[in-house]
């Protein structure tokens, strides 16, 4: 694929749209526990979102706020638009956010077609008798979801792990699954946790990859975490920074490579 | 965030003790309503009778509430062993309830073979420990690192492995449990009261006295020891306690043996009380209410968890059960658990769980 | 050379998610069914239909119930047995109040009534999860069985406080009461099990299925794709109870004909069933037929099979030996193949498909 010469310049050379998310002032504390405090950022349409951070900065609790998991005890989230100070799982899923997990969160014990055919769930609509014969239109519409479904494992290129149980596959394969289950949702936001953790290079390689055809080809916004810098500022158009669950820096990749406070963050202060 | 002004004011209603609050005030402001336009007194016979009775004769309340605590400590006693377990292996340990029967079986059945009463005592801590390595070298030594849910339906097997093994040594009649040959008091002490007569049994006193003793032992014994550090290094993570250098094949013999400890002093004073069966087996299921009640890992939660039901399914059979024919105490106690995990998930002393992904 | 995939090649998504895509596998189908339709009731004797075939189909399809919510959807019930009780006693119900319908008609009925109980049960599934459910079950089970006892109206105020099924025909052939013969009871679970294990294959294979075990691997995942965790698990109450409903019917109506219904329906039956489930095989539809038919063989094959091979065993030792076998054969499961018979039965086929090579 022929990407853009992105960041490599120092400007983020694609147009970004109007703004498909904001976070406003969050605060989230778990008993005394402070995990993110204050923090505030917006995700516009059709870029990729990188946010950074020392381990514990609160980029995972971040995640979890977005897509209702975790409930904010102040702040609010806008998406699309609508403003809601509660996000429930399913809604968010239903309004179009998708999501990988830092551990792969992958349904063990079922096959990797089967765990990518349940990103299709929202989208079936079949009840459940035509469900209990197995014919007529639930058939139909489960052959249309698993053409959609084989066109993401072709665009993933795990063809020939298809029928395999995904709990005995290496962790890179893993990975990619769990990318492919989300990309089933087709997502208006895709949310990365990680995605090349533990990754050798060459997977590493893939991955990113993958990560920008889906920007390009799909169109899907994505938020992504990640630890590692060369990625990150090769990736992303903005990158937040996150310390303590404090927002310290908000920008272009360069932006933030220059800024003193990310550079105390990942160093150390001498004091 | 420091001028107090501009915060939000704090929502009133968000606060559990309001919403509670005003929700009984609401229930009891339905009720009394209800109770003038009830014509045919069910709500009466619900909500003011028993009450009603409670009031005028409280010596009868007294019995029943002592009735409770009783069956509530043996019920904590139970559940104890469970606690014991669960928080040094992980194991919910399903056969609890039947290793207390098979604890009192072998006692009373090495008796009636002719051996002397403590020699049997004896004997059968000898059993609980030869059970206690039995089931860590054959279910799990194999079984390590599996997954919970596997555990605890290994434990299945151990019951009905035990159910099995006890019939067919000891068969299936229920016997006496050999209270006199251990000193064990019998008769009743009867107090003049509030105006009536409650009877205490004198074994129930004792068992109330012995279980608390056991449970200062075993709390001491899990705070001061250095096998009861180990212990509650392996509950923490099994991994982590191996990498220090703790035995967990050692750790999980001494669990399983204090939990067969616990069970065979169970077993006693149950037996004292009625008799020694494989009934005793369904009653040993409301340990887990009791449990749910208490929190897996706590061992107070363990002892209030018991009190809570053995008191509140008494008060019901008594004051209640006969408004639907009796009987209730068989499933009053899971109806109290179920209640109560509505609104606390976690116990009475369990930490609130925090998902992580 | 018997057992192979080669050239059998799917040209469509259709043919490529059959549930058997094997030639081989669906010609295995088809004479398992016609041993069970024509070689069974004409070369089985009436002992063998009545007290092997009846119980082992009965036991099946409870099997393939509580499959449905503990190996399929993760959650773990030791209410089965109550949940079988409310198909026995709401057909009852039905049969007296609309003698003229057909009892099978109404057999499929009562396993709704149960479905509406398993959902009210399995409420607190959202909120509370394994061990804790587990318990929440218990309350299942022995309310209901006090139920049982303790409401008159269950049992029609009957002085034995017992069900008494009536006879009732299909096709003017009597299939419950006491002059129904073993072979047509037989006919009437054969055909009931074959098509509610033909539904619950199609369920586990769609969408539903799908969810529930997205459920079972991985809670939160599930939620964040948009399953609502609530609905995925109170259909699985509502279809598993449904399925133990109908085999609780079965069970008075087809196999005991009344009696005591109430010890029946007690906390025993409850993790026999369970125990079926586990060896034969978690998440596995086959692997419930597996264990139905290894647990309600093995009392009945050690009572008779012990002593006609010159071992003298009493029943009540048979009993106490039943036991603690089932005991260590659950532990054996769990340590040596957690998925049980169905398992064991795949690498059979593996092994089937590569021979005579060994991979």
């Amino acid at each position: 694929m022929n990407a853009e010469p992105m960041n490599v310049t120092g400007t983020p050379i694609r147009e970004k749209g109007e703004v498909l998310l904001s976070v406003e002032n969050i605060s989230l504390r778990f008993g005394g526990v402070k995990a993110i405090t204050d923090v505030s950022f917006d995700i516009r349409k059709g870029e990729i979102r990188a946010i950074i951070g020392p381990n514990g900065a609160g980029k995972t609790s971040m995640l979890n706020c977005i897509n209702g998991f975790y409930q904010p005890q102040e702040g609010q989230i806008v998406f699309k638009g609508e403003r809601r100070a509660k996000m429930r799982p399913h809604r968010a899923a239903a309004g179009g956010i998708a999501r990988t997990f830092q551990n792969v969160a992958l349904f063990k014990g079922m096959s990797t077609l089967d765990n990518i055919m349940t990103g299709r769930t929202l989208k079936m609509k079949k009840g459940f008798f035509w469900q209990a014969l197995r014919h007529g239109p639930a058939m139909q519409e489960e052959i249309a979801h698993r053409r959609v479904v084989e066109d993401i494992i072709d665009f993933l290129q795990i063809e020939h792990i298809r029928k395999l149980p995904v709990g005995k596959l290496p962790y890179g394969l893993q990975k990619r699954v769990e990318l492919g289950r989300a990309l089933a949702m087709e997502p208006e936001l895709l949310l990365l946790d990680e995605p090349m953790a533990g990754m050798n290079l060459e997977e590493k390689e893939d991955m990113c990859r993958f990560i920008l055809d889906v920007n390009n080809q799909f169109g899907t916004t994505i938020a992504l975490i990640e630890h590692d810098m060369g990625v990150v500022m090769d990736l992303s158009d903005r990158v937040v920074v996150l310390e303590y669950g404090r927002k310290i820096a908000d920008g272009t990749p360069d932006e933030v490579k220059a800024d003193q406070r990310v550079i105390d963050a990942y160093l150390g202060v001498a004091h | 965030m420091s001028d107090i002004a501009t915060r939000p004011a704090p929502n009133l209603l968000a606060s559990p003790l309001v919403k509670t609050g005003l929700i009984l005030a609401a229930i009891v402001a339905v009720l009394a309503v209800g109770i003038r336009l009830d014509s045919s007194n069910t709500l009466y016979a619900i909500f003011v009778d028993p009450f009603q009775q409670m009031v005028q004769a409280p010596d009868l309340l007294v019995q029943t509430v002592w009735e409770g605590l009783v069956s509530g400590v043996l019920y904590a006693l139970i559940a104890l062993g469970f606690v014991l377990i669960f928080k040094a292996s992980g194991v919910f340990n399903f056969a609890q309830g039947i290793m207390v029967v098979f604890a009192a079986l072998t006692l009373v059945g090495l008796y009636e073979k002719g051996v002397p009463a403590f020699l049997a005592v004896v004997i059968t801590l000898g059993v609980m420990f030869a059970l206690a390595v039995t089931i860590e070298r054959v279910v799990l030594r194999p079984l390590v690192n599996q997954p919970d849910i596997i555990l605890f339906m290994a434990t299945f097997g151990i019951t009905y492995f035990l159910i099995g093994f006890g019939e067919a040594l000891f068969g299936g009649n229920p016997k006496q449990m050999i209270a006199e040959q251990l000193y064990l008091p019998k008769g009743a002490i009867d107090l003049q009261i509030l105006g009536g007569l409650v009877s205490l049994q004198k074994i129930d006193i004792a068992a109330a006295l012995i279980a608390s003793l056991m449970i200062a032992a075993l709390a001491a014994f899990f705070q001061y020891t250095r096998i009861g550090r180990a212990l509650r290094a392996v509950a923490d993570s099994h991994k982590a306690a191996l990498s220090v250098g703790i035995s967990l094949n050692q750790i999980w013999v001494i669990v399983w043996f204090t939990a067969g400890i616990v069970a065979l002093i169970t077993g006693i004073m149950w037996g004292a009380r009625s008799d020694v069966s494989f009934a005793l087996e369904i009653v040993a299921l409301k340990a887990l209410p009791v449990l749910i009640l208490g929190g897996f890992t706590s061992i107070p939660g363990a002892i209030v968890g018991g009190l809570i039901i053995g008191i509140g399914e008494k008060l019901g059979e008594f004051y209640w059960g006969p408004l639907i024919g009796g009987g209730i105490e068989s499933w009053l106690a899971y109806f109290i658990a179920l209640g109560f995990l509505l609104f606390r998930p976690q116990g009475l002393f369990g930490d609130k769980i925090i998902e992580r992904i | 050379m018997l057992y192979r995939e080669a050239g059998q090649y799917k040209s469509n998504y259709a043919a490529d998610m059959a549930v058997f895509p094997l030639r081989e596998d669906r010609i295995g189908l088809g004479v398992i069914l016609a041993i069970a339709f024509i070689a069974i009731p004409f070369l089985g004797s009436d002992f063998f239909i009545a007290s092997v075939m009846i119980p082992f189909l009965v036991f099946s399809l409870a099997a393939i119930g509580l499959n449905i919510l503990t190996g399929y959807t993760g959650l773990i019930s030791l209410g089965t047995a109550a949940f079988m009780g409310v198909g026995a006693y709401s057909c009852y119900k039905l049969t007296t109040i609309f003698p003229d319908v057909n009892i099978v008609v109404l057999i499929l009925v009562s396993g709704l009534f149960s479905a509406g109980i398993g959902v009210l049960f399995g409420l607190p599934s959202l909120r509370i999860k394994g061990f804790y459910l587990a318990v929440a079950t218990l309350a299942a089970q022995f309310f209901l069985q006090w139920a049982f006892v303790r409401v008159p109206w269950l049992f029609n105020y009957n002085a034995s406080g017992a069900i008494e099924v009536p006879q009732r025909t299909l096709f003017d052939l009597p299939i419950t009461g006491a002059s129904a013969t073993p072979e047509t009871r037989y006919f009437v679970c054969l055909g009931l099990v074959v098509v509610l294990t033909w539904f619950a294959s199609n369920i586990v294979h769609g969408k539903l299925g799908r969810s529930w075990m997205a459920v079972r691997d991985m809670d939160i995942a599930a939620e964040l794709m948009g399953i609502k965790l609530l609905n995925a698990k109170l259909t699985a109450f509502a279809v598993s109870s449904y399925f133990c409903g109908v085999a609780g019917a079965m069970m008075i109506f087809l196999w005991y004909g009344g009696g005591e219904a109430a010890d029946v329906f007690s906390i025993r039956l409850s993790f026999n069933i369970l125990f079926m489930v586990i060896i034969g095989g978690l998440g596995s539809l086959i692997g419930s037929f597996f264990g139905a038919a290894f647990l309600s063989i093995l009392p009945t094959a050690l009572k008779f099979g012990l002593p006609a091979l010159g071992i003298p065993i009493q029943g009540a030792a048979a009993e106490h030996v039943t036991f603690m076998l089932v005991g260590a054969l659950i532990i054996t499961f769990l340590i040596v193949e957690p998925h049980g018979l169905a398992r064991l039965w795949q690498i059979g086929k593996q092994k089937l498909r590569t021979w005579p090579f060994p991979y």
